[in-house]
């Protein structure tokens, strides 16, 4: 059988699979629709969150992003981790204890006001629907590759099977059909890297395949990396920060305070059993994530090797890399290169016309790429890109390539469905039973959720043709705005008796204002190209301390922090109940079932 | 029985504090304020602020959350504050 079939067949498999468990545990009530029964085993809660949490962009961008940025990377791996910490020890024993289903109704209880619950509806609205659009890019990559089609082919392909499959079934279904997903993906991921380390390196960990020699001699992998890099005119892999010191820690920390602010992460631990599960199920969580991302280096660092060697195939032992016959001739290329081509991912162009493919970084002020007749960068690898091609270009045999191509379909549709649930019971629930129309029926509200859910697939395709940035960069923004928004009221909301809901409205409208004006800025208006508006700041990016939009959620959080508390002093203090409720909040006995009214 | 809840509210908040002081420094700290200067360091073949930066840290989150979810357990028994 042919790669494509193979292909097919896996894909198709582990489709069957998870359509199987979702008709199996198919939701009845909205109760089971939006919240899993409250009674999930911490282990396998872990592993749902794991599938939930670990997207398109961990799966297909992250390890590329890494490949590109190096060292710098390591903000995408601490920022996604580091979240859970915050979230087990701050947010998860708290809001499980609080005895709600949604961030929303959190909020609407703990603020005294319909407002209050409403404003993080937007926020939440805001910051799932940036996710969603980074899921879309991700899911077109995957499809095109899939499919053999174009990248905007890929994206509709997807669109349309996301919505299904998010129609279909509820939380529950989800729940079960997570940990099947998440057992595709982390086997998708692990399998080609362990293939790759042993291959590189003689050791199959790929965690200790990236510390180790590369086979055969006494150079460790990663020196030998750093030397071709710069070989090539890049910047050293293992030191290379992304943009200033600054910008690296202020991106970490919104993504870490992102992560325990993102609605659909959350609500995971509003329905384990006791506040003692809560804990622990953020643990397990990460157990599982950290797999996938302790891997991810090792995928990113051997991919790049990989990559550079197939292109310039004596660079491992000759420093020559400029000689006439040092590069492939285009002509010759592996067949992983057609393959990719035809998505429009990957794209070459013989500037100098000499057959040949010159991959380097042509902005390096070095004199030999010039003098050699370089006449700049020949081929164009879109970052996305990488972890799918990896097995591909390491020669790994089909089953791999197939197994990798399902792993990532997995990781993308398992997220935009937790997501699409979070948006649609955000809207269905929060916005228009609570708000606007008290009379729904649970039917109607049902139906207004998959509406919710079909407009925002559709919106976040549209946008994803033309994405942002790349996936990971994307979901990066995503979590600015909910690290801007949710996290400092939810922190507020628990540790301050006294934050009364002024405050708080007027925190999360500062915060989240602030970071969309940064961040619309330099993407535009709503990420609708062509309406940026940098040049009312002068015309330069990322011009507030050299910090990137992606990365402006951690100031909008500390604008929050300080408008709320301005507020709170000038306006009239909490009511007692509520200071009673916070009290209460705070200690695990009496954890009762969760229920849904105020 | 009224409970201790002031007590118990501090002991809390002490474990969070120490638990953030080891997770900033293992991340921020050695990953990344530091990073520069331990990379002179090795851990085998990696340099020790890389390896804190895409290793370390990691692997010392998913302890922190362990160990404090631990700590925590006995902290609920010892003020009376515990399910069941």
């Amino acid at each position: 059988m042919g790669l494509q079939g193979l292909t097919y067949l896996v894909v198709g498999l582990t489709f069957a699979l998870y359509i199987g468990i979702a008709i199996w545990a198919r939701a009845g009530s909205t109760k089971e629709f939006y919240a899993a029964g409250g009674a999930v085993h911490p282990v396998l809660n872990g592993m749902a969150t794991g599938a939930d949490w670990m997207s398109a962009a961990s799966f297909i961008s992250m390890a590329g992003l890494i490949a590109a940025f190096g060292y710098g990377g390591a903000l995408f791996l601490m920022g996604w981790t580091g979240g859970y910490v915050l979230l087990a020890m701050l947010l998860a024993p708290y809001l499980r204890k609080f005895g709600k289903f949604t961030v929303p109704q959190f909020f609407g209880t703990r603020y005294y006001s319909k407002g209050a619950s409403t404003v993080a509806v937007l926020c939440l609205l805001m910051a799932s629907l940036t996710y969603i659009i980074g899921q879309m890019t991700g899911v077109g990559v995957a499809f095109s590759r899939f499919l053999g089609v174009s990248n905007s082919t890929g994206i509709f392909v997807g669109m349309a099977i996301v919505f299904c499959y998010a129609v279909f079934g509820g939380m529950k279904g989800i729940t079960y059909t997570q940990v099947a997903q998440y057992c595709v993906l982390i086997l998708a991921y692990t399998v080609p890297a362990v293939f790759i380390s042993l291959h590189l390196t003689g050791n199959p960990v790929p965690q200790l395949g990236l510390g180790s020699d590369m086979a055969g001699s006494s150079i460790s992998l990663l020196a030998k990396l750093d030397q071709i890099s710069v070989d090539l005119g890049f910047a050293q892999y293992t030191t290379h920060m992304r943009g200033n010191m600054l910008n690296t820690f202020v991106y970490t920390v919104s993504l870490m305070i992102g992560t325990a602010g993102l609605p659909h992460v959350i609500m995971r631990f509003f329905t384990v059993p006791t506040v003692k599960d809560a804990r622990a199920s953020a643990g397990w969580a990460l157990v599982f994530i950290a797999i996938l991302y302790t891997t991810a280096p090792a995928v990113a660092a051997m991919a790049k090797i990989n990559l550079l060697t197939t292109i310039n195939p004596k660079i491992m032992t000759d420093n020559n890399i400029t000689a006439p016959d040092a590069q492939i001739k285009y002509a010759e290329r592996p067949d992983w290169m057609k393959r990719w081509e035809k998505t429009g991912l990957l794209k070459f162009t013989d500037k100098n016309g000499d057959g040949r493919i010159q991959f380097y970084n042509d902005k390096s002020k070095d004199p030999k790429f010039a003098a050699a007749g370089w006449k700049g960068n020949e081929l164009k690898v879109n970052k996305d890109i990488m972890v799918l091609a990896n097995p591909e270009i390491a020669l790994l045999p089909n089953w791999v390539i197939a197994l990798v191509a399902a792993g990532g379909l997995a990781a993308a549709l398992s997220t935009a469905a937790g997501l699409l649930l979070a948006i649609s019971s955000a809207i269905s629930h929060d916005l228009l039973k609570e708000k606007f129309m008290p009379e729904l029926s649970e039917k109607g509200e049902l139906m207004a959720g998959k509406i919710a859910m079909a407009c925002s697939i559709l919106v976040a395709g549209y946008l994803g043709l033309n994405p942002p940035d790349f996936a990971a960069g994307t979901v990066a923004i995503a979590f600015g705005l909910a690290a801007s928004s949710i996290f400092p009221a939810l922190m507020m909301g628990i540790f301050s008796k006294t934050m009364n809901k002024q405050g708080a409205i007027a925190g999360m409208l500062a915060g989240i204002g602030i970071t969309m004006l940064y961040v619309f800025a330099h993407k535009g208006i709503f990420f609708i190209k062509g309406t940026s508006f940098l040049g009312l700041f002068g015309g330069k990016p990322s011009f507030f301390l050299g910090i990137e939009p992606n990365a402006f959620g951690a100031i909008g959080a500390v604008v929050n922090f300080v408008v709320a508390f301005a507020v709170k002093n000038m306006t009239p203090p909490v009511p007692d109940d509520i200071a009673q409720m916070v009290e209460n909040v705070r200690i695990p006995k009496g954890s009762g079932e969760v229920t849904g009214a105020h | 029985m009224q409970h201790d809840h002031e007590g118990y509210w501090k002991a809390t908040l002490g474990l969070i504090r120490n638990v953030l002081i080891v997770w900033f420094i293992v991340s921020y700290g050695l990953g990344i304020l530091l990073a520069p200067a331990l990379n002179s360091i090795h851990l085998g073949g990696y340099p020790l602020g890389f390896w804190f930066a895409q290793q370390g840290s990691m692997y010392a989150f998913v302890a922190l959350i362990f160990i404090y979810a631990k700590l925590m357990g006995n902290i609920d028994r010892k003020f009376d504050v515990h399910e069941d």
